[in-house]
């Protein structure tokens, strides 16, 4: 047992990232190299708290979808680590570092063997579109049960009874009338339910949603909020929320993290964030977002051009062609590292 | 003939009305009938703005395509009138419909990319639409117009000599309507048009799309899942639930006080990033299939506020002060009678 005291605290990372950069390479042909890189993932660090939702949000192309898969191990950073704090009481000393006060996390990029098999049974995924993540020839019980069958987990008697018990859960009840149907038989909201079932199965600490609920209608999209949310609180599940949608984000995160073409350019407490925006990329987004409120006029959306993918982007502010009050120092320093603004509140810009 | 940007400065408002009555289609299938829309009827004022809300499957996109007359071959119209301008579109005949498709109505579509061929410059396919609808005949002239049209929709004119895949998903769209402008239609139909762009881009659109039709004065039918942009888009809202128009009503009124228990979930199970944050309500249960929907209203077996006569006769038009329901149990206002409603139903049928 290393440090178990204090493991369950409430403001301890359970994941840590440290100038995690992703590069991918466009351009090129069979045998000249690539002309340029997409940074899609720009050096980014950041703290995922245990058993908290960190929402990250941002517009298509801003990098969110490939943080998440970094975090599973789905995609291998070009550049940085990413530290993940295991149970206490697995051993193995390789690859292990000091994570604070308590407890040690793991630089994933070291992990293998056991030790890899047990980061993939404690990180788990869901993804948006219920559709294409199943196999349509395979039963709800043959989805689910898959990651036990990868962990070796069970024997078929006891694994039926692992599936049972998740579909109730996830509110398919009985789950005998869903076990052996197929996924076309199944409307998106239970497929979706499915889908969240195969990622709990072998009790993992954290799950990366990515856009979990942006397939589905508003009446069954707050069902499977809901039922994440529980889930979260009687199991003890550390979320990273990947979704383009603000007004999700606000019901289901206690901090939000914008990304910006790459970069993280704000983070903090939900709701701090949402009526202090300091980023006027942040202050864009917010303003864009329609209410439902035929009464309420929103602020001019302030911001220039369109997004473009950032391939080989210059040394400066990563927001400078779009930003509504950059200045010459925006221009001539390196983008700006996040800063505390406010207690828990970091951003990273110049002129806020 | 008018000129678009003539129109912008003369603001000319409002050309013809639209009226929808009864309006029935069906989807033959191998599992059976679907029944898509059933009897809904609406009228839309020259120039007025109407938003269509429900969710996937309720019968919203199938009522844009019997309005262009472009439904798919196992589609069926059973019934209804379709009025634009004194002229009943479900009436005519193909060469009559197709003259009327695009002059008269336009349609704005989701994916934008289907819409346009890949192999042809935009400018030279609006350019070609213009002269196929003999709104100008000289290529130059129609090349002009066109120009003039990018301006509106705040498309930089060389994007004229680009190719569809050339454009982001915003200018696509954009670039859409402009073609769908293009023949100054009274009505344009706008199905999902900013459902897969970003929000930042989403909100130009929204804006550029109002701005145009209000100056053109054109009617615009715009179909939404999301209630947030009809709250900000239109001035009236239809609530569709499986197949059926269940609520209408001046958008600021339904959305103060809505009056079908459906309604009334979809605003509370919306979230919003202002104001107030109050928890989220969740519907229980699912959309009904529509091969076989239930008997009486359609929303029984979901309806927390359901009772016997719910289930077993639909639901009578509520009047109230701008707009209807039908619901044996609207949100405010008086219930109806069903002594008296049986009675009328009775006289009707006789």
């Amino acid at each position: 047992m290393t440090g178990a005291a204090g493991v369950n605290g409430p403001s301890e990372a359970l994941v840590r990232v440290e100038g995690m950069t992703k590069l991918f390479p466009v351009g090129g042909g069979l045998l000249r190299g690539p002309t340029g890189y997409v940074h899609a993932v720009d050096g980014v660090d950041f703290d995922i708290l245990r058993q908290e939702t960190l929402g990250l949000v941002g517009e298509s192309g801003s990098g969110k979808t490939t943080v998440g898969r970094l975090l599973v191990k789905l995609l291998e950073p070009t550049e940085g680590r990413i530290l993940f704090r295991g149970s206490p009481e697995e051993s193995g000393q390789d690859g292990r570092e000091s994570g604070g006060q308590s407890g040690w996390m793991v630089d994933t990029a070291t992990l293998k063997g056991t030790g890899l098999k047990e980061f993939r049974r404690q990180t788990q995924m869901v993804f948006q579109d219920p559709y294409e993540s199943m196999n349509p020839r395979r039963t709800v019980f043959d989805t689910v049960a898959e990651p036990l069958n990868v962990q070796g987990m069970g024997t078929r008697q006891q694994r039926l009874g692992r599936v049972s018990e998740l579909l109730g859960m996830v509110g398919l009840t009985p789950p005998s009338a869903y076990l052996f149907r197929f996924p076309h038989e199944l409307s998106g909201g239970q497929r979706q339910r499915v889908a969240i079932a195969r990622a709990l199965v072998v009790g993992p600490s954290f799950v990366v949603a990515d856009e979990p609920t942006s397939m589905l209608d508003v009446s069954i999209r707050t069902g499977i909020m809901t039922l994440m949310q529980e889930l979260s609180d009687r199991l003890g599940i550390t979320y990273l929320y990947v979704t383009h949608d603000l007004a999700v984000a606000r019901y289901m995160c206690r901090r939000i993290a914008v990304m910006y073409s790459g970069k993280i350019v704000e983070l903090g407490e939900t709701e701090e964030l949402l009526s202090h925006p300091q980023h006027p990329y942040t202050r864009a987004l917010l303003s864009a977002v329609p209410v439902p409120d035929p009464g309420y006029r929103r602020e001019p959306v302030d911001i220039r051009g369109e997004a473009t993918a950032a391939v080989d982007p210059p040394d400066r502010c990563r927001f400078y062609d779009r930003c509504p009050v950059r200045e010459d120092v925006c221009r001539d320093s390196p983008h700006p590292l996040l800063e505390e603004k406010s207690p828990g509140h970091t951003s990273a810009c110049y002129r806020v | 003939m008018r000129d678009p940007v003539a129109d912008i400065n003369g603001s000319v408002r409002g050309r013809a009305a639209l009226s929808v009555e009864g309006l029935t289609m069906h989807y033959l299938t191998r599992h059976g009938t679907v029944r898509a829309v059933d009897g809904v009827s609406f009228g839309l004022e020259p120039g007025g703005s109407m938003g269509l809300v429900g969710e996937s499957g309720c019968g919203k996109s199938s009522i844009a395509l019997s309005l262009m007359n472009l439904l798919p071959d196992n589609g069926r119209l059973i019934s209804g009138r379709v009025i634009l301008g004194g002229e009943d579109l479900l009436a005519m005949d193909s060469s009559e419909v197709r003259d009327f498709r695009w002059r008269r109505i336009a349609m704005v579509f989701q994916a934008a990319m289907n819409a346009m061929d890949p192999v042809y410059r935009v400018g030279d396919q609006i350019v070609e639409a213009i002269q196929n609808h003999g709104l100008e005949t000289r290529k130059d002239a129609a090349r002009d117009r066109v120009a003039r049209l990018f301006d509106v929709v705040g498309l930089a004119r060389p994007v004229m000599t680009r190719f569809p895949h050339e454009l982001s998903g915003g200018m696509r769209q954009r670039a859409m309507i402009a073609m769908a402008l293009s023949c100054e239609p009274d009505l344009i139909i706008a199905d999902e048009p900013t459902t897969a762009l970003d929000v930042i881009v989403q909100d130009r659109i929204l804006r550029e799309l109002k701005r145009i039709q209000q100056e053109l004065g054109m009617s615009m039918l715009y179909i939404t899942h999301d209630i947030a942009v009809v709250a900000e888009v239109t001035e009236r809202t239809g609530v569709m639930y499986a197949g059926q128009l269940v609520e209408l009503g001046d958008t600021a009124q339904l959305f103060r006080q809505p009056m079908h228990p459906y309604s009334g979930a979809l605003l509370s199970s919306f979230p919003s990033v202002v104001g107030e944050k109050r928890p989220l309500e969740t519907l229980a249960g699912e959309p009904p299939n529509l091969i076989q929907p239930p008997p009486g209203c359609r929303f029984h077996p979901r309806c927390p506020l359901a009772t016997d006569i719910c289930r077993t006769v639909m639901p009578p038009r509520v009047e109230f002060a701008r707009g209807w329901a039908a619901c044996w149990h609207p949100l405010a206002g008086e219930e109806p009678d069903p002594e008296l409603v049986a009675e009328e139903a009775a006289r009707d049928g006789a």
